[in-house]
């Protein structure tokens, strides 16, 4: 029998309004499910008094109305949502696909990435291309998913210095994960391709192009199709 | 529909609200005013929702022409502002006859001074909210900082006019104040036991590159005991968090919604509007307080705001 799904969460304060959740300090799908159950739950049924839920890996930040909840009570109303999570119906993961054009000036690590781990460009984006990543979440900026994981062959630290400006569309890599960078922000994750998707889209329903839950894999694209694509 | 004509922008200036809360699991920040009571206090005065949308000055303020006049209120710190070379009183209500033209200069106390007017500023929501958000160009008035010639749109004012002020025990309890109280951060165990301690007895300097993301300070640096790998979480609004080299940042109103630093502590709820008062250079102190005296602080600084007694007329 799967241990009870409560077993192992941690509560901590984060600060005079917000309360963090833990399951486990591990990057695990066992983690993630819990996450994604929690956050879920907490949507269908609504705290009066939460006010925003940021989701990472293995925790879930609460953010709550001092003035309607203090931390000790959030605490046993978060407790009693816990012991439920095992009926959590979640929504179908959906399998998604994301063109992407590998290397040259929009993938400026890409041969260094390859360098270091004893490989060629090719043999890096096969790689790469190979895996269905599972979005953990979405945080940093709009649209911004943290994908995993990366095969270990491929796992790479962040530049030693991030860079001020990374264009829209850029896919990076950084320790075993991987992700899109949906605006121009400053980014430490070592850049190995671009996409023509628009990532987080203001004027749709559905804002962002991907979902917690979601499986990605990289489709690799010429750049002739990546500006047919942009421009369609 | 009455307008304000952009003549000059000021160095940063944007539409603000009191933000949009609830999307952080798709990455959104709430944005919103830097020095959130300011503009409540501002709407207040011109007898507005406190949520409507002003103006959110930075540092130099801009020219605004007033083709069909407005009721407005100034409030934050002070930028030396003149309608048509008539000193405007901060936290006054002002009647601004059709044609006149309000001018705001470099700041004289704090970072940001706010600008209310009657109706609030209307711009097309995004997730429910009129604030910009600078970095990703969302929100606000086509999502970018004011130019001179855009043209500001005024919703419609259906109150006359009457002199309005704060009460003065509301003013003093909003003064500047350089000493940032804090609560515990998450990772507290990740550094030595004198860390939070010498991180309230220094003193700490705002770096130039500060802005709405967040305030990088300068100032002994505070050193992490394990060199554990943190797996990135949720970071809470007033996070003091300390990358690899030890100089904490104070994560702000554009924050990121997830990070991968450790956070030594937080500043509380009901001094985060004071951070938004601070300038590059600025020094600043912290005092660590129990998450008790830091709920009890705010609930009479709510009190205080939602008092009858606030505004005086």
């Amino acid at each position: 029998m799967p241990p009870p799904m409560t077993e192992g969460a941690r509560f901590q304060p984060a600060s005079d309004q917000s309360l963090l959740v833990y399951f486990g300090q591990q990057i695990t799908l066992d983690a993630h499910q819990r996450v994604r159950r929690l956050l879920c739950l907490l949507e269908l049924e609504p705290v009066a008094g939460i006010r925003n839920l940021h989701p990472a890996y293995c925790s879930l930040l609460v953010n709550f109305d001092v003035l309607k909840l203090s931390h000790g009570e959030l605490e046993a109303i978060l407790r009693g949502y816990l012991d439920r999570l095992e009926s959590v119906r979640l929504p179908d993961r959906r399998q998604l696909e994301i063109p992407m054009c590998y290397g040259g000036e929009f993938g400026p690590d890409l041969h260094e990435v390859a360098a270091l781990h004893g490989m060629t460009p090719a043999e890096a984006i096969e790689l790469h291309a190979s895996v269905t990543y599972v979005v953990y979440f979405l945080g940093f900026v709009p649209g911004f998913a943290y994908l995993g994981q990366l095969s270990e062959a491929l796992a790479t630290p962040r530049l030693a210095t991030p860079r001020r400006s990374v264009p829209p569309g850029s896919v990076g890599i950084a320790g075993n994960q991987t992700g899109v960078y949906p605006f121009a922000t400053p980014g430490g994750w070592r850049l190995i391709g671009r996409t023509p998707i628009a990532m987080f889209r203001p004027d749709r329903n559905n804002m962002s192009f991907l979902s917690i839950g979601d499986r990605v894999r990289f489709m690799p694209i010429s750049i002739e199709r990546f500006t047919a694509l942009e421009n369609a | 529909m009455s307008v304000i004509q952009v003549q000059t922008p000021g160095l940063l200036t944007t539409v603000q609200d009191l933000g949009r809360e609830g999307f952080g699991r798709i990455g959104v920040s709430p944005s919103g005013a830097a020095d959130p009571i300011s503009l409540r206090l501002g709407n207040h005065l011109v007898s507005n929702a406190e949520s409507a949308a002003g103006l959110e000055m930075t540092l130099l303020g801009g020219t605004f022409l007033f083709p069909e006049g407005a009721i407005l209120a100034l409030t934050g710190s002070d930028f030396g502002a003149t309608l048509d070379d008539v000193t405007v009183d901060l936290s006054t209500s002002v009647e601004v006859r059709p044609g006149q033209t309000l001018r705001l200069g470099p700041t004289r106390s704090g970072a940001r001074c706010y600008m209310c007017v009657q109706g609030g500023l209307i711009v097309t929501p995004f997730l429910g909210s009129a604030s910009t958000h600078i970095l990703t160009g969302l929100g606000g008035f086509e999502g970018r900082s004011l130019r001179t010639g855009d043209v500001l749109k005024i919703g419609s004012a259906t109150k006359s006019f009457r002199k309005r002020t704060i009460a003065p025990q509301a003013s003093e309890h909003l003064s500047l104040r350089k000493v940032l109280r804090v609560t515990p951060g998450p990772q507290i165990d990740w550094f030595s036991e004198s860390s939070l301690r010498s991180l309230c007895e220094g003193t700490y300097r705002v770096g130039e590159q500060s802005n709405r993301m967040g305030l990088r300070l300068e100032g002994a640096p505070v050193s992490q005991r394990s060199g554990k790998q943190m797996i990135t979480e949720g970071v809470s609004l007033g996070a003091v968090q300390v990358p690899p080299g030890g100089s904490p940042i104070i994560v702000f109103v554009e924050q990121q919604t997830t990070g991968g630093y450790p956070k030594i502590a937080n500043v509380i709820s009901a001094d985060l509007h004071r951070v938004g008062q601070l300038r590059p250079r600025d020094e600043i102190r912290f005092e660590q307080v129990t998450l008790e005296t830091a709920r009890l602080l705010l609930i009479e600084q709510e009190r205080l705001l939602t008092s009858g007694e606030l505004i005086l007329e």
